[in-house]
């Protein structure tokens, strides 16, 4: 095929969070022209992360990524807490092999994706930042470019990486509303601390860090979590709330995250901090069941815009999905230009690509977890049946002592909690997770 | 810790105030749906206020672009868009 519209840039890319970056870095290193168009004043400023980046994959884009990257802390200690109102009951693993090679890092977004965007200009890609893309340019149902006010730039592939609300491909009808509880809201709060304050409380040596991931009473049993992350001088701390239960709980998205941060067993960890930053970003939780319309002629979607986000429980992940999109699509987009064919039927392999990468495999394979962790045990009695079991263990009352299986039998009879239920739930764990 | 309240954490936010709202409310739809006091709990930057006579005043210019009225409100309630180019919050931390 041997269409060759008039065009101002070979590839434009709209928004430059860690999607947009990737897919823009990687299309200029092919040799083509690119815009990278963000509506932040500068490349960061919108963006807003809880913080952990499952880091492997940039190392396909920038070699020792982890390094040269200004990232926070290397994350060694993984601790997932059941937080009660007066218990908690914590498995904290802590292990160095996290640290080599590196697997995840707390991130700050507002420094990394200005250092992102500052290694794609030096690729050759231009960047414009503080200009809001209000529309696509479609013309027989082939997107031919972007309109931002009276300005229309032409180009032969628009990349839409403009995150989680993506009204690109919404107003264009690509994408239909999503239903509440395959979102939620996260509300975070950046908090800064002495650094070896920090580390002494986190029990932390060099630029090693912790991320905890919380359930229970840290929601008032609304689905979702606690999340508390190390960086290198500060703490961000959250909560992530599913709209759906948040709406019918009555309880308010800011309330909930100062319950969190007030907690008597978080709040120790912050005395004496000061507040850097408070903020909000939805976050796609439907899992495999948002991502859709990933491909139209002319145009690719990755990254959030996708709806490409994983809460497995234990990690929640949004940002190695977006890099491992947006290398899919840079692939594809850049073969579709070479063959000179922008059609869906040329960029749809784009879809096989990620189907066939970590991303398509890892949203596959968790398909289960998000009805899973719908189920109200999970945050509202796991937690306490926990603790129960601990108490009676540590409780020395004078009683003549039990065995383990039988105090934890009494725990679990006293609980809201069935045994055919713990067994349905362990079992459905397993399968989802 | 002191977090504060939702006006004093926000004042510690940067933002670039926009010309205009970038936020829409029709009065009698809300009404309608009775969506003043969802919309006042859901929003974590506290944007939106029912008053006494029950109309809805919004506080655009604090708001923290994230979305969450707009996925939450009835049809016909809101109309929600990102602000106008380089306005509205800039995340120094992120």
């Amino acid at each position: 095929m041997s269409e060759t519209p008039e065009v101002d840039f070979d590839v434009i890319v709209i928004g430059a969070g860690v999607a947009g970056c990737v897919s823009a870095h990687e299309l200029a290193k092919a040799g083509r022209s690119v815009l990278l168009v963000e509506r932040g004043p500068e490349p960061g400023a919108k963006n807003l992360s809880g913080g952990v980046f499952y880091c492997r994959v940039m190392e396909q884009v920038f070699p020792s990524f982890a390094d040269a990257a200004p990232v926070e802390r290397v994350i060694t200690r993984n601790c997932l807490s059941f937080l009660n109102r007066s218990s908690f009951v914590n498995l904290d693993y802590a292990d160095e092999r996290l640290a080599e090679p590196v697997n995840a890092v707390s991130v700050l977004r507002a420094r990394l994706d200005a250092w992102l965007a500052e290694q794609c200009e030096q690729a050759g890609v231009m960047l414009m930042a503080g200009i809001k893309v209000d529309r696509l340019l479609v013309e027989d149902g082939r997107v031919m470019g972007i309109g931002a006010g009276e300005d229309e730039l032409r180009c032969h592939v628009v990349v839409a990486a403009d995150g989680v609300n993506s009204f690109i491909s919404r107003d264009a009808g690509f994408r239909a509303k999503d239903p509440p509880n395959h979102l939620a809201v996260g509300v975070k709060s950046v908090i800064g601390l002495d650094r070896g304050v920090l580390e002494d409380r986190f029990n932390l040596e060099g630029d090693q860090g912790a991320a905890y991931a919380v359930v229970g009473d840290c929601t008032k049993g609304v689905g979702g979590g606690g999340f508390m992350y190390t960086n290198r001088e500060s703490v961000s701390i959250g909560v992530v709330l599913r709209l759906d239960d948040l709406a019918r709980s009555g309880h308010s998205a800011a309330g909930l995250h100062d319950h969190f941060v007030d907690h008597r067993f978080i709040a120790p960890f912050l005395k004496g901090g000061e507040l850097l930053e408070y903020g909000a970003h939805l976050v796609a939780e439907g899992g495999q069941a948002m991502v859709r319309d990933l491909v139209r002629p002319g145009l690719v979607v990755v990254g959030e815009a996708a709806g490409l986000a994983l809460n497995t429980g234990l990690t929640v992940r949004g940002m190695d999905l977006a890099a491992g999109s947006a290398l899919a699509a840079a692939e594809a987009v850049e073969a579709a230009l070479a063959a000179g064919d922008c059609s869906a039927a040329s960029l749809d392999r784009y879809r096989r690509n990620l189907a066939a990468s970590f991303v398509g495999r890892d949203m596959a394979t968790y398909r289960r977890a998000p009805a899973f962790l719908e189920g109200r045990r999970m945050f509202n009695d796991y937690g306490p049946l926990l603790a129960d079991v601990f108490h009676g263990l540590y409780d020395l009352d004078l009683k003549p002592r039990r065995h383990l299986l039988k105090t934890a039998r009494e725990a679990l009879k006293a609980a809201p909690v069935g045994l055919t239920d713990l067994m349905a739930d362990g079992w459905k764990a397993l399968r989802a997770l | 810790m002191k977090l504060g309240t939702i006006t004093e954490r926000l004042a510690r936010d940067r933002y670039n105030l926009d010309d205009g709202p970038h936020i829409e409310i029709d009065q009698a739809a809300a009404r309608a749906a009775g969506a003043g006091p969802l919309l006042e709990r859901i929003c974590p930057a506290g944007v939106y206020s029912v008053g006494a006579d029950g109309a809805i005043s919004v506080q655009w210019a604090g708001c923290l672009e994230c979305g969450t009225c707009l996925a939450v409100a009835p049809p016909g309630v809101l109309s929600w868009r990102y602000p106008g180019s380089g306005a509205g919050v800039a995340y120094r931390q992120g």
